[in-house]
């Protein structure tokens, strides 16, 4: 269908849309006319993704003098392949109904380990030997090499891109990651490079959130994206928490043994080269002399992780003179390592500030601030002289100087926790020392100060007016949406008791008692018996998961479960995980039905939509609150109540119930779709708790499913899913309508009918 | 020939001036066979039918009544007491040879031994079937050929293992659960060979070793000994007695460590997920190496030491594993007692389960249906306009069960037509029937009869008929569609009726299918299941009158329909005769 919005002619690939799809869609216009910030909360399952993609889409197309990019932000890449999939579809109607001229470039971008083709390289583990991998092939000396000894192994696909030079373009169209390879495998090209070329000329980019919020990978990857850029961060829930990560580091004793080693090599590197090719050695000394750290315009095979700190921070001068020469700053490094390795050998748990630390490295090994700072650049420049291209076993080293790059650079918000234990097991020592940033408004700064528009959105913002502090923007819109229905297709419950009367709860205090395990076991053998298809558990931690699984199993109920339904479970193996999803979609498809049991904050709970038949069921079993006897989340909850007067308490409840809801928030994905959420925990009847839910499912949440025994919840959801099987108008014809067409949609801009929403 | 036997005595001679043994003569379709009265004899003959080739007859006026049966290389000869009686055997052994020399042109391919397999299996199972073969294969009607080919289907569908349903697997974990005696260290272990299949398609590296150490390296019991202490090590979660144990005992290793052939499988398998959930190219992509958002990672912390690092299993992956096994049901088809067989039948479907990928891997076919998969996901279905109406291809497993309730749907509607807007009650209970009489008669008596309504006569006769009519058909008509008139009828009688039925069908599918006659051997089936029908028409005029006077009326209705088919038949039957005489005078009564 297709409508207009004020002056944008908005192309909707489908023939009725929701109410709340367009008011949406008239809130991020006017937030894109406005060129500002827009926050918008949205239900899941109304469609967010597509009516994001059209309208901005579409407003491009209605300003063909000066386009807007779309920089679309997933949290992973099974997200963006969703997103790219309806991108597609939207291509596809767009062209349809416009001609070529509507056509777009639009594509995926991941890493080297996602989009390789080469199959000696792609074989590889993990993301960084891929790295590594490929380097060894593809950088510019072990090339230039090549052309002289052809026994020099090179990867073919990347000398085919290029030889193409610029003829090594993606025509117009719409590429997942899966035809990013299809398309680079028939021409001959490498598809990651091509893809990282095409991001500059492409329409819209889907990639991942460190692509723009990790300075580390934006610094080589969003560096030229230009200012008139639209980025939208999807399910952007985590942000803060992404936020965080990105500018944080984890240095362990292993960490610091790999870096010893690193230093090592390279010192022997450093002898072999001043008895070979000393000229190589003073062409950097003499560089880095006239102040540049960077060697200027590097081959796009050579590029490597950016400077860690936030591109305004670093700094435009000369590396200080005492570690220009490649001996000097090996040593330097030396010293700080052997610092490091001190002080990871306290017995306490040590807690300061960025000053102090810095301070006290100055006065024990004589490092300051400033040769600090300047370590991530001086490291690069010596890893390019001494041609290294195994960066997988350089990761060590790259660790130290990225901590202290970002120590010497940053004052506030970050301080520095040494642990020699994990409290929870006193006897094994595992010492680590962490730089935890507290403020997740760094990191996102530049993406707000960069580009003129940026959309945060997802189906759990509650409270709304906590991310503008949290994050430190101004959004020009910032609005919650509610749902509305054509019948009650959400069913959420609270479940405080089991079927003895008893109350369940993951309080610290009942988690292990074995009559709450026998009564949690019990709710899912009786749900599993009545509810069809596919039925999602969510639990807490993966260690109270194992622990209560292995009690089922041992007390029988397990096997009661399975003669119901399969069970598959998460684990922390991602292939296993990915499997397990695989099959239970399987037998979800083939009507068997199964049951997953799942991990709050877990990589499933973070993306994997159980929509339609694959859940018609979840149970949160427990309330996910982080561990709040984390020195990391201590320190963080201090620094939040200093600096934006934020209580411990609200922001922990707070993080816990977005993770729940989060969760639960999986069932639903379009309103002829349906679902039944439990929350199995006493702890969701307080008021203070429950209210921090999103008020789509605050408002279905009846009062008498407040307080609920499994055997009324049993009742409960026979009721419900008896009602839901009925056949109903899908318009929503009596009352509201739900269901908007384009006559709807034409007579309300004609201001015949007040607005509907 | 109708029943297909005879008997006659004969005299067997090897050439027309031998005296000849005196013995019997026995014919059937099948074989001629000869035996003398002399016990002592020798002489006995038994030859098939389709091996003689031809026979011969003596004149009707000579003084020896005798037959010349040849087969490709001997001729035998029959010497009858009469002319008659050799008339008899005469007629049989002509139409007994034709009938084979005809089968034989028919079914030219020779039957495989798998086909003549499935015709006895499915007659086995099909005791109607095994009945109509009987009494027009053994009758000389129909053909064995003929008679199959009509039922194909039948057959194919049996071959597709159709009807037996396969067995799931159980969704149950096998688990060691210790049987100890209390007194002694001795615990004992439950196997039965569906566990043991289990066990085999759960995990692959437990097969491969027993096909690689039974019977060569140890026997079958030393082996799932070892695979039970194994089980036990584990279920003790003691990493490192596990570890240690199997420093010792390289065998017992294998059970210990982890499986490295399931770790190749998945490796392979998660080329094949669907993007939209594969958590893998997350890992790929994840540059700061997230660790998931303030979820603690307890588990991580346990590391003891790399050594011990094969020997840790967890019990999550041997949920998983066996739900995959249970999704993917039972793989083959072996006889569960034998182990190594069933080892064997899993290790070449797993094989075969390879090869078949990567020939769907190098034409792409996967990612294709992937990519289609991922976009029909993502449409939103409510949104979408109305489609085409949605039309799901009927399909009717058995097609007599949908024709007979159509026919009834037929019957009705075509009853309601005829007595036009009223609908007709054709079931009135007695009382009902009683009820309105009454009504009537009352009413007659305070209107009085104005008129003679009509002749008492006729109404007496039609009163005693509905009467009648209303009180045999009350129970058995229309009370509910599982009820039938048959149910009502004697067993004997309802049996032969419905044997009957089905050979008059039998009959008719096969005569109605010879048309148009273009090949003499079809005029010849044609002539033969005209004489066949022709002689179940007296036996269902006998059935008739056999049956009791209260049945007589409704068994004539139900024998009606069969007659009519058959009459039409054979009217068709001679109109074609004299069609085909008058067009080919010079061809006076085909070759009858």
């Amino acid at each position: 269908m297709k409508f207009q919005i004020e002056d944008v002619t908005v192309y909707f690939p489908y023939e009725n849309i929701y109410p709340e799809q367009y008011s949406y869609m008239i809130e991020l216009k006017r937030a894109l006319d406005a060129k500002g910030h827009c926050l918008l909360e949205m239900p899941t399952g109304t469609g967010k993704t597509i009516a994001l993609l059209s309208l901005i889409t579409s407003y491009s197309l209605s300003k063909p003098s000066n386009p807007v990019k779309l920089l679309y932000c997933t949290r992973t890449v099974h997200e963006m392949e969703k997103t790219l999939a309806e991108l597609k579809l939207l291509h596809n109607y767009q062209v349809k109904h416009l001609g070529p001229s509507a056509r777009i470039l639009a594509l995926g971008l991941s890493s080297r380990k996602n989009l390789c083709v080469n199959p000696a390289v792609v074989s590889a583990e993990n993301r960084d030997s891929v790295d590594a991998a490929c380097r060894k092939l593809t950088a510019s000396w072990v090339r230039a090499l090549a052309a002289e000894d052809p026994r020099v192994p090179t990867c073919e696909f990347f000398e085919n891109y290029e030889k193409a030079a610029s003829d090594a373009v993606l025509p117009p169209g719409v590429y997942t990651l899966q035809d990013l390879r299809t398309f680079g495998k028939e021409k001959g090209w490498c598809p990651y490079f091509l893809a990282r070329h095409m991001v500059q000329f492409a329409n819209v980019v889907v990639y991942s959130y460190q692509y723009l919020l990790d300075p580390k990978v934006a610094g080589i990857i969003s560096k030229e994206m230009q200012r008139e850029s639209v980025v939208v961060f999807d399910e952007a829930h985590n942000i803060d928490n992404v936020c965080i990560e990105a500018l944080s580091v984890r240095v362990r004793s292993q960490t610091l043994e790999g870096a010893t080693r690193n230093l090592n090599k390279m010192s022997q590197e450093i002898e072999r080269l001043k008895a070979t090719d000393a000229g190589r050695l003073r062409a950097e000394y003499n560089r880095l002399v006239e102040g540049l750290a960077q060697r200027g315009n590097l081959p796009i095979s050579d590029t490597w992780f950016a400077n860690p700190t936030l591109p305004a921070d670093i700094l435009k001068e000369a590396v200080p003179g005492n570690i220009r020469r490649a001996e000097h700053f090996l040593s330097v490094l030396r010293r700080l390592v052997q610092y490091f390795k001190g002080r990871l050998q306290t017995e306490n748990v040590e807690k300061e500030g960025p000053v102090t630390f810095v301070a006290s490295i100055n006065a024990q090994v004589g490092i300051d601030q400033k040769m600090l700072k300047f370590c991530y650049d001086r490291l690069y420049s010596l890893m390019l002289t001494l041609e290294i291209t195994d960066t997988e076993e350089f990761m060590h080293i790259q660790t130290i100087c990225d901590l202290a790059t970002l120590v010497g650079t940053y004052t506030r918000g970050f301080s520095i926790i040494i642990e020699p234990f994990d409290e929870r097991m006193p006897h094994i020592p595992d010492p680590v020392l962490q730089l935890c940033c507290h403020d997740a408004s760094l990191a996102i700064k530049p993406v707000f100060e960069r580009f003129q528009s940026v959309v945060i959105t997802s189906g759990t913002l509650s409270p709304i007016d906590l991310y503008p502090r949290l994050l430190n923007f101004n959004p020009v819109v910032s609005r919650s949406f509610t749902m509305s229905l054509t019948r009650d297709c959400i069913c959420p419950m609270v479940l405080t008791r089991g079927s003895d009367q008893l109350p369940v709860s993951t309080k610290y205090d009942l988690r292990s008692d074995p009559g709450v395990e026998k009564n949690y076991g019990k709710l899912l053998l009786e749900m599993v018996s009545v509810v069809p298809d596919g039925v999602v558990c969510f639990f807490v931690s993966y260690s109270y998961m194992d622990g209560i699984v292995n009690s089922w199993h041992e007390s029988g109920i397990l096997k009661e479960i399975m003669q119901h339904k399969l069970v598959f479970i998460e684990t922390q193996d991602v292939v296993e995980t990915t499997l397990a999803l695989d099959n239970y979609r399987r037998a979800c498809d083939c009507g068997r039905g199964a049951v997953f049991f799942s991990v709050a904050r877990g990589k499933v709970a973070e993306g994997i939509d159980f929509d339609r038949h694959y859940g018609r069921l979840v149970i949160m079993f427990g309330v996910p609150f982080q561990y709040t006897l984390s020195r990391i989340l201590l320190a963080r909850l201090e620094y939040l109540r200093e600096t934006f007067q934020i209580k411990e308490g609200d922001f922990l409840t707070f993080d816990a119930l977005r993770q729940a809801a989060q969760c639960v928030g999986r069932v639903i994905r379009s309103k002829a779709d349906y679902g039944m959420m439990i929350f199995a925990d006493k702890r969701y009847s307080r008021h203070d708790k429950r209210s921090k839910l999103p008020s789509w499912i605050l408002s279905h949440l009846r009062d008498a499913h407040l307080n609920l025994s499994t055997d009324m919840a049993v009742h409960i959801a026979r009721e419900f899913l008896r009602r839901m099987a009925q056949p109903y108008d899908k318009t929503g014809a009596m009352g509201k309508r739900t269901l908007l067409s384009q006559e709807d949609l034409e007579k309300m801009s004609n201001g015949v009918s007040d607005m509907l929403f | 020939m109708a029943d297909g036997h005879v008997i006659k005595r004969a005299k067997y001679k090897t050439s027309p001036k031998d005296p000849g043994v005196p013995g019997v003569l026995e014919l059937t379709t099948e074989r001629l066979v000869f035996k003398s009265n002399d016990p002592k004899s020798p002489t006995k003959l038994n030859v098939e039918f389709r091996m003689i080739t031809a026979h011969k007859y003596s004149k009707e006026n000579s003084k020896q009544a005798l037959l010349n049966v040849s087969t490709k290389d001997n001729s035998y000869i029959f010497q009858f007491d009469s002319v008659a009686n050799r008339d008899v055997c005469r007629d049989f052994v002509g139409s007994a040879i034709a009938f084979h020399a005809n089968a034989k042109a028919v079914s030219t391919e020779n039957l495989s031994e798998a086909e003549t397999n499935r015709r006895v299996n499915l007659m086995q199972g099909n005791s109607e079937i095994q009945r109509l073969h009987q009494q027009f294969v053994g009758g000389g009607v129909l053909s064995d050929a003929e008679f199959w080919a009509t039922r194909k289907k039948l057959l194919d569908q049996n071959d597709g293992r159709m009807p037996k349903q396969r067995m799931a697997l159980k969704n149950e974990m096998w688990t060691v659960k210790p049987l100890s005696d209390g007194q002694s260290n001795r615990v004992t272990f439950n196997l039965t060979p569906e566990i043991i299949h289990q066990i085999f398609a759960e995990k692959p590296a437990v097969r491969q070793a027993y096909l690689n150490f039974v019977p060569n390296k140890m026997t079958e019991k030393e082996f799932w000994t070892k695979y039970s202490r194994a089980e036990y090590l584990h279920s003790t979660r003691n990493v490192v007695a596990a570890a240690a144990e199997a420093a010792e005992d390289e065998e017992l290793a294998v059970f210990l460590k982890q499986d490295d052939m399931l770790a190749n499988e998945a490796r392979r398998k998660i080329r094949r997920v669907d993007p939209t959930i594969d958590i893998d190219a997350d890992e790929g992509d994840d540059y700061t190496h997230l660790p998931d958002h303030g979820l603690s990672r307890a588990d991580s912390k346990d590391v003891l030491d790399p050594i011990y690092e094969p020997y840790r299993r967890s019990f999550s992956q041997n949920l998983n594993q066996h739900a995959a096994v249970v999704l993917q049901g039972r793989l083959v088809d072996v006889e569960l007692g034998d182990t190594r067989s069933v080892a064997e039948a899993l290790a070449k479907t797993k094989q075969a389960e390879l090869a078949n990928e990567i020939s769907n891997n190098s034409n792409g076919n996967l990612e294709k249906g992937l990519s289609d998969r991922i976009s029909r996901m993502t449409e939103i279905e409510d949104l979408q306009g109305p489609r085409d109406p949605s039309v799901a291809p009927l399909s009717i497993k058995d097609p007599r069960d949908y024709f007979d309730s159509q026919q009834a749907n037929a019957l009705n509607a075509f009853g309601d037509a005829g007595s036009g807007a009223k609908p007709l009650k054709f079931s009135v209970y007695s009382g009902e029937a009683y009820d309105s009489l009454r009504e009537l008669v009352s009413e007659v008596r305070v209107k009085g009869f104005s008129k003679p309504v009509m002749n008492p006569e006729i109404a007496l006769q039609v009163l005693n008929v509905l009467i009648q009519n209303i009180s045999s058909t009350k129970h058995s008509l229309g009370k509910s569609p599982h009820d039938s008139v048959l149910d009502t009828l004697p067993k004997v009688t309802k049996d032969e009726l419905l044997h009957h039925w089905t050979s008059i069908q039998e009959l008719l599918k096969h005569f109605w299918s010879s048309y148009p006659i273009t090949k003499m051997y079809l005029y010849e089936k044609v002539t033969r299941l005209k004489d066949a029908m022709s002689q179940v028409y007296p036996k269902l005029q006998e059935i008739k009158e056999s049956v009791q006077s209260d049945f007589r009326h409704q068994v004539s209705l139900l024998v009606q329909p069969m007659l009519q088919a058959l009459d039409a038949a054979f009217a068709y039957y001679d109109a074609d005769v004299q069609k085909r005489s008058a067009k080919s005078g010079e061809k006076p009564n085909g070759f009858v």
